[in-house]
């Protein structure tokens, strides 16, 4: 098998190392570092949508320097509003979270851990890259079209979507962003395919499934519900794009424009909701898995303590996966669905708060007398099972179709999602980057600043989405440019501002954080081989990466991942690789 | 006997091996075909979706579809049940070209590949003429509803396009042409590949791997094409 050859060492250029490059390390570096450009690009226009809200109306200047024309004066213009809110929604759920995330960590750990020399094609894998840069290319060049950029929403909802004329965003903007959507799928296919076969065919001698660290087990379900769910997607996307340019009418019905009809009637908007959401909500798992997988490993390794419920926690991996695919109907509660289906939904939905509510309470039985070190991967673990849970509960409220009615399409959503998923999984991210550093450039980043950047950003963070859901159970609507035509609103105007000023907040420390990415990349403290005496497959590996992972032969694995604090042993934790003695149980 | 030894040997795969005894290309190509089928099952399911929305006017393929080329003879989706007799009997010669690969034996694989990329050419050849017969429509045509000047009025149409049909429901045309097209650029790509399978043949590129395991490979691909089509036509033709 090509993958097993050890490649030998040859004179790398400029090209080969940083372009070309086929090892899965390079690639995860290239996935999370254009992931970090996009997500300041995103962090950075949800602050200028804050300002307009908290401030409707008044002039920013420094509006007008980012903006343009879009913000004349220092206003910002309301087509522009939508296209950042849209923008926004896309980068963060496709590139930071879904790119970003998976692509770095299955990248990084998945041949690290499960003990192969690469991917199992690392020439697709790199193409899997390079897609993925091409589609943020696109999207960012979709930001300079004359008319502005895709403004319906992340979820592109037709007729917005399907109809050019629709508002200025649906034209030229709406179509790069559908090609620059089917240009990530290929990628996330591209690279989804990699790590499940990764996963499955290249593991090393003794590496059994149920020896697998958690966070290769949550790659892997996370790859596979990719694979499943996103050619749905594309399925819509390429229907979408013949009602837009061929004539067809899948998604167009009783449209009037300037009360004359449109040729085009007969589809149903409500067909793009269901396949949309078909992708949609397994692709809110795909972001949070991979980062409940980390957190899993790193509390493990900072509590020094083995994993509680290890078997639980895949199989709840697995129940998650599965029923993600069947409770895409909780976001359409108000098209007009039956409500029996609907009670339907809203059963399946509700179940998932079992395997969820199994992952928590692991988490917390692991940290429960765990001999604790606060390290800053620690913390942002630790704050992604805090506001799992706090984004969980309101989960209940949504996920029942007689109260989700009721605060559809308000604040109260965009403060859910945003804590189960949007901070959840970008605390997961955090923490897998300040845990896995050593590996991604040798060196370690500064814990100071870690601590700064992690209660910065944890009390600006529900600083910014606490009070989000008193503004949604008064009924404030998503999405709107200003609310100051309904006098109602008016009480939660000051609300707004302190929402956005914790966001300012909030992207500051954000800068605490780049600064001691880029700082440590070059100046941080050399790694150890083993920082964090963690028992994973990754800690065996020289320090200074080199491709093929292991100078001499692939290492064998004798036992599961988590004997950290194994009574009679001298160590508190055991690395994989060291035999069973001779009376020794393996740990379950 | 070493206990780590006994419990190395319980466990049902230890890794370094593959568990499901396939090379990683071949998992490779049945994943991407799992992600392919969900394309194809997001599709005919949006037609499902709509079609059920005008279950009482959709219109009957049986009655649309009945040339047959060469004759004026009223035959009922003879043609394209013959179009998909050769589609599956393309299956079969794949499946004789991947045994002969298991035999080494190049004469057969060039043989029975090159009767399936004949097989392919004329399923694409005689999705053509379908379209073009589907496109020119009846002598008659029918008289459509159809947008002028701010109102609808009635027209005579023949035949069909992704706007109008003389058939029925615009959205009949809109599907059968995503639908056979989407599925006809499967078809297409697979007889690519499979010529290019044929040419690496030719040119002992398998004989001298020693193995044919890329004839296996192309012969997922395209039995994925047949099935597909088997389903295309239970929805689209025959229900």
């Amino acid at each position: 098998m090509d993958a097993h050859v050890l490649h030998h060492p040859r004179k790398e250029n400029f090209w080969t190392k940083w372009v070309f490059s086929q090892d899965h390390k390079m690639i995860s570096r290239q996935y999370l570092n254009t992931a970090v450009i996009m997500a300041v690009i995103a962090m950075m226009m949800s602050t200028f949508f804050r300002l307009q809200l908290a401030w409707p109306g008044q002039s920013f200047p420094i509006l007008e320097t980012f903006l343009g024309k879009w913000a004349k004066g220092g206003i910002l213009d309301p087509n522009m509003y939508l296209g950042l809110v849209t923008i926004h929604g896309t980068i963060m759920v496709f590139f930071v979270l879904t790119g970003g995330l998976s692509g770095t960590f299955s990248n990084l750990l998945i041949p690290l851990q499960v003990g192969a020399r690469d991917m199992a094609s690392p020439f697709l894998n790199m193409l899997s890259v390079w897609f993925f840069f091409a589609s943020t290319a696109i999207m960012m060049v979709s930001l300079f079209v004359e008319a502005g950029p895709a403004s319906a929403g992340w979820t592109i909802y037709p007729p917005l979507s399907a109809l050019d004329k629709a508002m200025p965003g649906s034209g030229l903007g709406m179509d790069l962003w559908i090609i620059s959507m089917a240009i990530f799928i290929v990628s996330a296919l591209l690279g989804g395919l990699n790590y499940v076969i990764t996963v499955l065919n290249l593991r090393t001698k003794g590496m059994s499934m149920t020896r697998l660290p958690l966070t290769v087990w949550a790659f892997l379900v996370t790859a596979i519900l990719g694979i499943l769910s996103f050619p749905v997607l594309f399925a819509a996307a390429l229907l979408l794009l013949f009602d837009r340019h061929f004539g067809t009418s899948f998604y167009l019905s009783d449209i009037f424009i300037g009360g004359a009809p449109l040729n085009q009637t007969g589809g149903s908007p409500i067909l793009f909701q269901h396949l949309f959401w078909f992708l949609g909500h397994p692709e809110v798992y795909i972001v949070i898995l991979p980062a409940l997988g980390i957190t899993s490993e790193i509390i493990a390794t900072n509590a020094r303590k083995p994993i509680f419920g290890y078997k639980a926690m895949i199989l709840s991996i697995l129940i998650i996966g599965f029923l993600s695919f069947v409770v895409w109907g909780h976001h359409m509660f108000v098209t007009g669905m039956n409500p029996f289906l609907g009670s339907v939904f809203t059963f399946t939905t509700l179940l998932v708060a079992i395997p969820s509510a199994v992952k928590v309470f692991n988490y917390l039985a692991t940290l429960w007398r765990g001999n604790l070190r606060f390290t800053p991967a620690m913390l942002f673990a630790i704050g992604l099972v805090s506001s799992f849970i706090t984004g969980g509960l309101t989960g209940l409220i949504l996920g029942d179709s007689a109260l989700d009615i009721n605060v559809h399409d308000t604040y109260f959503v965009v403060a859910h999602f945003h804590i189960v998923m949007g901070m959840s999984a970008i605390f997961g991210m955090f923490a897998g980057v300040y845990h896995w550093f050593p590996k991604l450039y040798g060196r370690m980043m500064n814990n100071s600043m870690g601590y700064i950047h992690f209660w910065g950003t944890v009390v600006s963070v529900y600083g910014v989405f606490f009070p989000m859901h008193f503004l949604g159970l008064a009924g404030v609507p998503r999405r709107y440019y200003a609310n100051t035509a309904y006098p109602l609103f008016d009480d939660f105007i000051s609300l707004n501002e302190w929402i956005t000023f914790f966001a300012i907040l909030g992207a500051i420390f954000q800068g605490v954080f780049l600064f001691n990415y880029f700082y440590s990349m070059f100046r941080g403290r050399k790694a150890e081989q083993n920082p964090w005496k963690g028992n994973t497959l990754e800690w065996t590996t020289p320090v200074e990466p080199l491709h093929g992972n292991w100078p001499g032969a692939i290492p064998e694995v004798h036992r599961w991942p988590y004997d950290y604090s194994k009574p009679g042993k001298t160590d508190d934790f055991v690395p994989q690789t060291i035999p069973l003695t001779r009376d020794e149980k393996e740990g379950h | 006997m070493n206990p780590a030894i006994i419990l190395e040997r319980k466990t049902a795969w230890r890794g370094g091996v593959s568990p499901f005894n396939v090379s990683f290309g071949k998992l490779f190509m049945w994943f991407f075909l799992v992600s392919d089928a969900l394309t194809f099952a997001g599709i005919l399911t949006a037609y499902g979706f709509l079609r059920h929305k005008y279950a009482h006017v959709w219109p009957v393929s049986g009655d649309i579809f009945v040339h047959f080329p060469f004759t004026h003879a009223h035959l009922p989706l003879a043609y394209v049940g013959l179009m998909t007799f050769i589609l599956i009997m393309s299956s079969v010669t794949m499946v004789l070209a991947v045994e002969a690969g298991h035999r080494m034996n190049k004469k057969g694989v060039v043989l029975w590949l090159g009767l399936t990329i004949l097989g392919g050419f004329f399923f694409l050849l005689s999705q053509v003429w379908e379209w073009s017969v589907f496109i020119t429509g009846t002598s008659g045509g029918t008289a459509v509803d159809i947008f002028k000047d701010g109102r609808w009025v009635k027209e005579i149409f023949h035949g069909a396009n992704l706007i109008r049909n003389e058939y029925g429901h615009p959205l009949y045309g809109d599907f059968f042409f995503f639908i056979t097209g989407f599925h006809g650029f499967h078809v297409f790509s697979g007889v690519v590949i499979n010529i290019i399978t044929l040419k690496m043949a030719v040119k002992n590129v398998f004989a001298k791997r020693g193995h044919y395991e890329w004839v296996e490979k192309t012969g997922l691909y395209w039995h994925f094409v047949d099935l597909v089509w088997v389903f295309v036509f239970t929805f689209f033709y025959l229900l």
